[in-house]
């Protein structure tokens, strides 16, 4: 009797001790790591190692699942996250309809999200449910009107159009083709390929035929390329320009010399150490530029990973004031957190200076993109 | 559209047709010998434009840890059997192949610059590592469930098609590649600036049909799959060893998709899982040839290469519903022309 009285005491305390030891703040990040958004989700998944594991006395623990660009996938982490391990923030996941799927769940058990998706619907308009979702990536509208600004300022008059034949080239042809009208510009040609397509040749040749003073070409990373060398290679003599979603190494490489002189947007992060010092979103860019490449290696910084890293700068802006409210891993904490977030006033962080608000639950403006040109197999920042 | 355009549309599609021919006939031949619908092909693709890719660029592949993994299953799954029936006679062949070649090959790739080497040395050294990928994987999936239904075939070969799709990844990465071409001139012919790659493309897979039709009409091997194809209980009973006609056709099935690899790499960028898209336009193109005929597989190769190039001038983005809708009328002309045959079943 006696023995089995220590045991159970024993017990008691063991469980009363890991407990206790628990009493830390956990964050579920949910990346899409492999399948088809690989390229965006590896950076990411590197960013959360590089992500303070000590903030405002707490330990920060990270718990990293890989949902595979699945959406099913997405869900079932993020309820794990939810019900298992009881987190008091999620993060993620890298594509839109993923994040697009987290929203009910997260709503639901009241957890606040940020996303790295950039879709423009994961925060907006901010609902019932969108109330516990904020996102870190530029919209793309921000994105087309920083390429049709910069069109006008030099002269283009048409446009031709070039997208994949999916979601994200029709969501690129909407807002381009509104942000195109409302400056005057005329789009001349529309025209669709394939990610995994092996021959742009017909669509180039339309396009070349209707003539139009630039082209943009919306995909994203390496499959980018194609519509280009095959732009080149019909001789196409105007401007090119791509869009954000182009941003990593591998594209310079497989693009090559056909590359030369593309005009793109993209987040200040990329070309953070030649932006001029009295950028605000300079000194978090470097500090981020630095600690990547240190670890990953030169020329390894994509935009993708920073949207992790100002989502870390955003969760540390607001947990000295959750704290103060809650403790952590209570549902009192998690509302105080998001209640924080809210609050957010001029964050300095990688990707521009968040604002947040009960309206905008991104919070970024024109700080938050800058103009690139490819010059010598380089990102050029132009003024 | 005036006649330059439909004279360069028509030239784009020969050459990505070329490449659905070789794939397409790959698909008949392995379909006819072994009843495997072999949805891995494209996958020999890929993997043979990443790794040339790899050495081209200085890195290390990974079909190098692919064949080794591959010849240490067989090595397991081969020593089980000749345990079973104390039959030893075959030790030396079966080591030497899964287990020495592999790790020459391991040898190879850790030890050669392969940066510094020449193209061709490159292309024969990714030949001498994709093309041994279809034996092992007869041994390894197929050679178990020969006589399995079909469907049970089709099912195991897109479990192996997805399996591969996930190791293409790990291997090689998300990113695609493009590799150097083997002939950077140009040639115009009025309107057409043809590439010399282009060239290549058409002039390989033409010399590879000639090829194939010499070896199944002239060599001993290439009747003894021609026998499969026809009656596999006949050809068996004149001692011709299944095992061996099924090893046989997946690597000729393996070194054709690595010829259109090396083939397709200068001219488009390969990702990972670009294989599966390409391996299936082939298989339209075998469809149209009923799974059974050549001749026919091919020229709706061709036709699919074509359409695919004229549709995506004139509707790019349903260019592929074009290109996969033309199987719908195809099966409804066939099944009108011929008679249902219930599958024999063993």
């Amino acid at each position: 009797m006696e023995t089995k009285k220590r045991i159970i005491l024993g017990l008691a305390l063991a469980l009363g001790w890991t407990m206790a030891a628990q009493a830390q703040v956990k964050v579920g990040v949910t990346v899409s790591a492999t399948g088809p958004a690989a390229s965006l989700g590896i950076p990411e998944k590197n960013t959360v190692e590089m992500l303070p594991k000590e903030m405002a006395g707490q330990k920060i623990e990270y718990l990293v699942l890989d949902d595979a660009s699945d959406t099913t996938t997405a869900v079932n982490n993020t309820r794990k996250f939810i019900t298992e391990d009881k987190v008091d923030l999620v993060m993620g996941s890298s594509i839109t309809p993923n994040a697009l799927a987290m929203i009910d769940v997260v709503a639901e058990a009241k957890v606040p999200m940020i996303s790295f998706a950039a879709g423009d619907k994961v925060i907006s308009p901010v609902d019932e449910k969108r109330h516990w979702v904020f996102k870190t990536p530029q919209s793309d509208r921000m994105m087309t009107e920083a390429i049709v600004e910069h069109m006008v300022a030099n002269g283009v008059k048409t446009v031709g159009f070039i997208g994949y034949s999916d979601a994200y080239g029709e969501s690129w042809y909407q807002s381009f083709s509104e942000a195109a009208a409302a400056k005057g510009l005329k789009l001349v040609v529309n025209e669709r390929y394939n990610r995994t397509d092996t021959s742009v040749t017909g669509q180039v040749l339309k396009i070349v035929g209707a003539k139009p003073d630039a082209v943009l070409i919306a995909g994203s990373g390496t499959p980018a390329a194609l519509p280009q060398k095959t732009l080149k290679e019909r001789g196409y003599p105007g401007k090119i320009y791509q869009t954000h979603g182009v941003v990593n190494p591998d594209f310079l490489r497989v693009c090559g010399r056909d590359c030369e002189g593309t005009f793109l947007p993209s987040s200040p992060v990329v070309v953070a150490p030649q932006l001029p010092d009295s950028h605000p979103a300079k000194a978090a860019g470097v500090e981020y530029f630095q600690l990547y490449e240190s670890k990953y290696g030169k020329g390894s910084v994509t935009q993708f990973g920073s949207y992790v890293w100002d989502a870390g700068k955003l969760f540390a802006a607001a947990l000295p004031e959750a704290l103060t409210k809650a403790k952590p891993g209570t549902p009192e904490f998690r509302a105080a957190l998001r209640d924080a977030i809210e609050h957010l006033k001029e964050v300095p962080a990688a990707n521009g200076v968040y604002t947040m608000s009960p309206t905008d639950h991104l919070g970024l403006d024109h700080r938050a993109r800058v103009m690139l040109r490819i010059e010598s197999g380089q990102w050029k920042y132009i003024p | 559209m005036d006649s330059s355009i439909a004279l360069i549309l028509t030239q784009d599609g020969i050459v990505n047709g070329a490449v659905y021919v070789l794939l397409a006939l790959a698909l008949v031949l392995v379909f006819t010998v072994t009843r495997i619908i072999f949805i891995p092909q494209g996958e020999f693709v890929a993997f043979s434009a990443l790794t040339l890719a790899m050495l081209e660029n200085g890195r290390f592949p990974g079909t190098v840890w692919l064949v080794l993994a591959g010849g240490l299953a067989v090595c397991a799954m081969e020593a089980g059997a000749l345990v079973a029936r104390h039959d030893w006679r075959y030790r030396a062949r079966v080591l030497g192949w899964n287990l020495v070649y592999p790790f020459a090959l391991w040898a190879l790739a850790s030890l050669v610059d392969w940066r510094g080497a020449g193209q061709l040395a490159r292309i024969a050294f990714t030949l001498a590592l994709v093309v041994p990928l279809g034996p092992m994987m007869f041994r390894v999936f197929f050679q178990p469930i020969a006589s399995a239904p079909v469907l049970v075939l089709l099912i195991v070969a897109v479990a192996v098609h997805v399996a591969l799709v996930g190791l293409g990844l790990w291997m090689f990465g998300a990113e695609g590649y493009r590799t150097l071409p083997l002939w950077d001139e140009n040639f115009l012919v009025g309107p057409l600036r043809i590439p010399g790659q282009a060239i290549w493309v058409v002039g390989a897979s033409l010399a590879l049909i000639v090829l194939l039709a010499q070896f199944f009409s002239r060599t001993i091997y290439g009747k003894a799959l021609r026998a499969t194809a026809v009656n596999r209980n006949g050809a068996r009973l004149m001692g011709i060893s299944p095992n061996l006609a099924g090893r046989l056709t997946l690597m000729l099935a393996a070194a054709i998709g690595a010829i259109s690899g090396i083939l397709v790499s200068p001219i488009t960028t390969i990702y990972y899982d670009t294989g599966f898209l390409i391996g299936l336009k082939g298989f339209v193109a075998a469809i149209i040839g009923g799974l059974a005929a050549y001749p026919a597989a091919a020229a709706g190769a061709l036709l699919v290469g074509l359409l695919e190039s004229f549709s995506s001038f004139w509707a790019s983005a349903y260019k592929e519903v074009i290109v996969f809708t033309l199987i719908i009328p195809v099966l409804f002309w066939r099944s009108l022309r011929t008679h249902h045959v219930e599958e024999e079943e063993e």
